[in-house]
């Protein structure tokens, strides 16, 4: 784990998509710069389109064509990413998609039966995703993404496209797993409930502006996040009643 | 625990019913067969008795198996040549933009070429050898298995190539989880369509090329004394094992590497 105090470090001075067919050259992101506290959940927030997903690209590493710079921290910290759809391997079954997420012989392979257990997939373990339902996937491709033990965690609307009772279950089941094992998080979703019942931050990112308008800390307790009526009171509160 | 197994046509039942089907499609033929043969009376057309008879002579003297090898080698070899080479060649120009652009009409140019010239080019600048055969025959299958795995490698998802790339796969864990399975389909489309194709110009490169063995060479000799019967032998004893090889080898294969599908 990343020795406490140094901050994940984002400043993307400008991310430019060149012109493609009808559409013209695109400015997505335009001095953009935050630190977050290691072990802190980061949720940024924002419409469709608002270069979100691109940002996070971009801290992850695969996006490497942008003017600024990323510090992830000293001590080549571990980045996992789960994204916006499961990317599990449909040819491998739900446990083999879990142990190709670590070196074979690793140590923490040994973990993958609780890890299991904790999201409901013992008896689908031996399943191939495409055999099991959306909800069951996303749960798979969390499991997948905490069984690495990741210094920094990144997410990208991973409950999207998922009815509220199942989004629910995984957002608690996330809160779950990140209270065990608290790690830096940057957490993106459009959906405002979410990001205040998950983040301890929030980052808003408004459309077309290209930048963060609004950074502000979440107050409350893990417990305070299953409450509808306290997670609601904070939303209005950082969002205004809009 | 094994994966949830669903029940499909492709159950039990369904591959009894499919194979009534084609027992009583193909009895229909050979009465249908028969039946022509007897109306014409002609030594020209053969009944289907008169072929099996040939096929059981043939057999008995040995001379069926000796032929029906040395094709059947010339066949794996010149098969396992061209999904290589193509496979290679596919990949390459898939992967590639570059190269595609430039080796696109090179493409184009090697799959319009007659199977005909290049067995008749292979033939004149090698002579009759073993190599030749296989060459000439590999020639014409390798643009066919280049322009299907090239199809494969552009359909190559960049979602689990990031994820992969996340998640520390390093290449050889890519290859074998990531991109091999993804290629797979096109492997197995490319060999099906080449076995079918690769048996049938290795019989006109037998008969061509002046090879003193090979199913094509006695196909072509009994054609030279109007033997029908005798053709038509050994096409059905080629046939069969062509046969063999699709519903014992092939298929059970393409089955095994598809059951993750829903």
């Amino acid at each position: 784990m990343a020795p406490l105090g140094q901050p994940l470090s984002v400043a993307v001075r400008r991310k430019t998509f060149a012109a493609v067919g009808q559409r013209d050259e695109n400015t997505v992101l335009r001095d953009v710069r935050f630190e977050v506290e290691p072990r802190s959940f980061v949720v940024i927030t924002g419409p469709s389109g608002c270069g979100k997903s691109t940002l996070l690209n971009i801290v992850a590493g695969l996006d490497k064509d942008f003017e600024g710079k990323i510090d992830l921290g000293p001590g080549n910290p571990r980045v996992t990413f789960v994204f916006q759809t499961p990317r599990l391997l449909p040819w491998r079954t739900v446990r083999e998609n879990l142990e190709l997420a670590l070196p074979p012989g690793d140590p923490r392979l040994a973990g993958l039966p609780d890890m299991l257990e904790r999201v409901g997939l013992t008896s689908a373990a031996g399943a191939y995703p495409e055999h099991i339902s959306l909800g069951m996937q996303r749960r798979a491709a969390l499991a997948r993404g905490f069984i690495t033990e990741p210094d920094i965690l990144l997410m990208d609307e991973p409950f999207v496209s998922l009815d509220d009772p199942t989004a629910l279950g995984l957002r608690e089941l996330l809160i779950d797993l990140w209270s065990r094992r608290p790690t830096t998080v940057l957490f993106i979703t459009h959906d405002r409930a979410e990001a205040v019942m998950l983040g301890t931050r929030i980052l808003r990112m408004a459309p077309g502006s290209a930048t963060i308008i609004q950074d502000e800390a979440v107050r409350l307790s893990t417990a305070e996040r299953k409450d509808r009526d306290k997670v609601l009171a904070e939303q209005k509160r950082i969002f205004g009643s809009t | 625990m094994p994966p949830p197994r669903k029940v499909t046509s492709a159950g039990y039942a369904g591959s009894l019913e499919r194979l009534a089907w084609t027992v009583a499609s193909l009895g229909a033929f050979v009465a249908l067969w028969g039946l022509v043969a007897w109306y014409a009376g002609s030594r020209h057309l053969p009944g289907p008795i008169d072929v099996v008879n040939v096929l059981a002579r043939e057999a008995a003297s040995g001379e069926l198996w000796k032929h029906l090898w040395i094709t059947l080698v010339r066949v794996t070899l010149a098969f396992t040549v061209a999904m290589f080479i193509g496979a290679a060649i596919g990949l390459a120009v898939g992967v590639n933009r570059t190269a595609d652009k430039f080796f696109d009409s090179w493409l184009i140019l090697l799959l319009n070429l007659p199977a005909l010239v290049i067995i008749a080019l292979c033939y004149v600048w090698f002579g009759t050898t073993e190599a030749t055969a296989v060459t000439a025959v590999a020639i014409n299958k390798i643009p066919n298995v280049a322009v299907q795995m090239r199809e494969g490698a552009r359909a190559l998802s960049k979602d689990l190539a990031e994820m992969a790339e996340m998640y520390g796969f390093g290449w050889w864990r890519t290859l074998r989880h990531v991109t091999i399975p993804q290629l797979a389909p096109f492997f197995a489309a490319a060999a099906r369509s080449g076995l079918a194709l690769v048996w049938k110009i290795v019989l006109v490169v037998e008969a061509l090329g002046g090879h003193p063995t090979g199913v094509g060479h006695q196909i072509h000799t009994a054609f030279g004394n109007f033997d029908v019967p005798m053709i038509l032998a050994y096409a059905l004893a080629f046939i069969i094992v062509i046969q063999i090889v699709e519903f014992g080898v092939l298929q059970p294969l393409q089955a095994r590497v598809n059951k993750w599908r829903r």
